[in-house]
């Protein structure tokens, strides 16, 4: 692997991170509207998926959309404006922080309800392969939602038609405080892919390169035509499920243990112990990527007041002629 | 032709024209459809039919991602019963879609719902569910009482860049008629007759309850506009305006349950629009099918619609 592709990997995660702090910290001033979904502790998962990807792949991500969305390359300014509801956002301000597609980088946009964006996902696989075009589609899901009726649908007909989509299922232990092993009927998430006659792995979703390395793999697959696979992801959100969570359904112990997985520091820690990168590289990079969200938040600040007028929102209901 | 043929028609049409076009539904390929409309069409289009397994909300939510990359894609319900199965496909999604990424996706979706009560399915099989999605914006919605207006309706539904739904009521399946050269686009009304004396308006099914209506009338020497929706929503308000304003009197017939329906809607926006408020010379009447469950007994199941005799009835009471 060359330097630049762990750069590439570090500068990915650290952007998702400081993308989530950023937000955290506004909504807490009391400057962002509506509520949030932060996903601090998946980094590895969102970046480790988007390096795999071709900028043609799409993507369909969860209602914990940002970090997917900074990795596949949407503007985090136009991300910020999103969420300050201005007419500069991804949605122009009328999605919010759960809705940030951005044709532009091939991201079809998050659905808010928990499984639905499954099928979109599948759809636009099933586009590709009616239009013999070898490119795959992602549907990024988490626990909570292999309990739907959508997605084993979707599965069943992926499999069926032979579609080149990819369940990629983050498995972060809960289902907003529902404990995925008091609410799932088998242990390992990607045995459900048995049943559909597609390959399903688990792996380390709190390593990068294990992520990575599964889903190059994967994307293989499916490009060969074989049809659909399965990726299961541990990981842990260590923030609580949205902006109201006390947590109160998890212990200290447990979020201890997993701050000590936490995939950006050990994944710097790799690349100490392995000699390539100095102390003063990954430092530089820390700060580098702080600086430049913060940079980018306060200019999504300052036009936070440009917002469509109602006139302009109407004429949005339905689109128009043109294709 | 027949009302099944036109939309087969304007199926194949379609598809001719546009390889994006792509019908997708359970048993709509050899077996042609559970109600005969797809038959024949999986010979000519064998890579735009496609047979689907009975998984409802994955197959419309499929379509709609499919649709937001520019597939024209047109699903078949077998019932339009099973709407409740797709309601989060199109609901959330299909019909926000546009909306929610600030124009940036369409979703140029139809689905094709069979409905109505007559044909002893059961309360089950016979639901006409359009009220239900009235109050979703984002959908178009339409419901032809006649071939050439299914023929029309449905190419333009198919051309048309929003998410379509398309009501077919059963028991119009059979009903023979030309197709008329001049289209019909989404969003008018037609005005099947015009006289001076009173306004009725229908759609779907019911329209033939409403031409009837109208020519038993006539026998007393009540002259009457029949005019019948073929859109749902948006809805043509201008064309029933326009007539109510001249007779001053309006009967609204439907055949789905009365309470919270598109007559309701009809009414209300009789009566909320000042102009058309002060020409009126007696409170609108709506007869509308009756506030339960269809139930299956034959007679039971023909008496949950509104009647002519009710109908002409309610109308006499306007004068």
């Amino acid at each position: 692997m060359e330097k630049a592709f762990y750069l590439d990997a570090l500068r990915l995660m650290l952007n998702s991170r400081n993308f989530e702090e950023k937000t955290e910290e506004l909504f807490k001033a009391g400057l962002i509207h509506g509520t949030t979904h932060l996903a601090n502790g998946q980094e590895a998962c969102q970046a480790g998926l988007c390096l795999a990807l071709s900028d043609k792949d799409w993507i369909v991500p969860t209602h914990r959309c940002h970090g997917f969305t900074v990795c596949k390359g949407s503007d985090p300014t136009a991300m910020f404006s999103e969420m300050f509801g201005s007419s500069h956002g991804l949605a122009k301000g009328l999605g919010g922080s759960m809705h940030m597609p951005d044709k532009e980088v091939c991201n079809l946009g998050s659905s808010a309800v928990v499984g639905s964006g499954v099928p979109l996902a599948a759809g636009i696989a099933f586009y590709f392969k009616r239009n013999k075009i070898n490119n795959i589609s992602v549907a990024i899901f988490g626990d909570g939602a292999t309990s739907r009726g959508s997605v084993h649908e979707t599965m069943n007909l992926a499999s069926i038609w032979k579609l080149p989509v990819l369940f990629f299922c983050e498995n972060n232990l809960y289902g907003m405080s529902a404990s995925s092993s008091d609410m799932i009927s088998i242990k390992k998430i990607s045995d459900r892919a048995a049943s559909y006659s597609m390959p399903g792995v688990t792996v380390d979703g709190n390593n990068v390169l294990e992520v990575y390395e599964a889903c190059k793999k994967a994307v293989q697959y499916i490009k060969e035509g074989k049809g659909p696979y399965f990726i299961e992801a541990l990981t842990y959100r260590t923030k609580g499920h949205s902006k109201s969570d006390r947590r109160l359904y998890r212990s200290a112990e447990e979020e201890a243990f997993w701050e000590k997985k936490d995939p950006i520091k050990n994944f710097e820690n790799y690349l100490l112990e392995e000699g390539l990168f100095t102390e003063e590289e990954i430092e530089e990079e820390e700060e580098r990527s702080k600086t430049g969200i913060n940079l980018m938040a306060e200019k999504a600040l300052s036009m936070a007041s440009d917002c469509l007028t109602e006139e302009e929102t109407m004429a949005l209901v339905y689109a128009g002629e043109e294709k | 032709m027949t009302t099944r043929e036109a939309i087969r028609k304007a199926m194949a049409d379609s598809m001719r024209e546009d390889k994006n076009v792509v019908l997708l539904g359970e048993d709509v390929g050899v077996y042609g459809g559970c109600f005969k409309v797809t038959e024949g069409l999986v010979k000519e289009f064998p890579d735009q039919v496609i047979n689907t397994p009975v998984s409802e909300e994955g197959f419309t939510g499929l379509a709609v991602g499919a649709a937001m990359m520019g597939l024209r894609p047109i699903v078949e319900i077998m019932y339009a019963d099973f709407f409740t199965l797709i309601f989060d496909p199109i609901v959330n999604h299909a019909a926000k879609v546009h909306f929610m990424s600030g124009g940036a996706f369409n979703c140029p979706i139809v689905v094709r719902l069979p409905e109505g009560s007559g044909t002893g399915h059961g309360a089950q099989h016979t639901q006409s569910p359009e009220a239900l999605f009235m109050n979703s914006n984002g959908l178009k919605m339409v419901a032809p009482s006649c071939p050439s207006d299914a023929y029309h309706l449905l190419r333009a539904a198919i051309k048309d860049n929003n998410p379509v739904l398309f009501f077919e009521h059963k028991l119009l399946y059979g009903n023979e008629g030309e197709i008329s050269e001049e289209e019909l686009p989404i969003g008018k009304a037609k005005v099947i007759r015009e006289g001076s004396d009173l306004t009725i308006v229908s759609y779907s099914h019911a329209v033939k309850t409403a031409i009837r209506t109208a020519e038993t009338l006539d026998e007393q020497g009540i002259d009457s506009t029949v005019i019948d929706l073929c859109t749902l929503k948006p809805l043509d308000t201008e064309t029933i305006f326009k007539s109510v304003r001249k007779t001053g009197r309006v009967v609204i017939i439907q055949d789905p349950a009365a309470f919270g329906g598109i007559a309701s809607e009809v009414c209300s926006m009789i009566v909320t629009d000042k102009e058309t408020f002060s020409s009126l010379k007696a409170s609108p009447v709506i007869c509308g099918g009756k506030n339960s469950p269809v139930p299956f007994s034959k007679d039971l199941e023909t008496r949950v619609i509104p009647s002519v005799d009710e109908c002409v009835k309610s109308a006499l009471k306007l004068f």
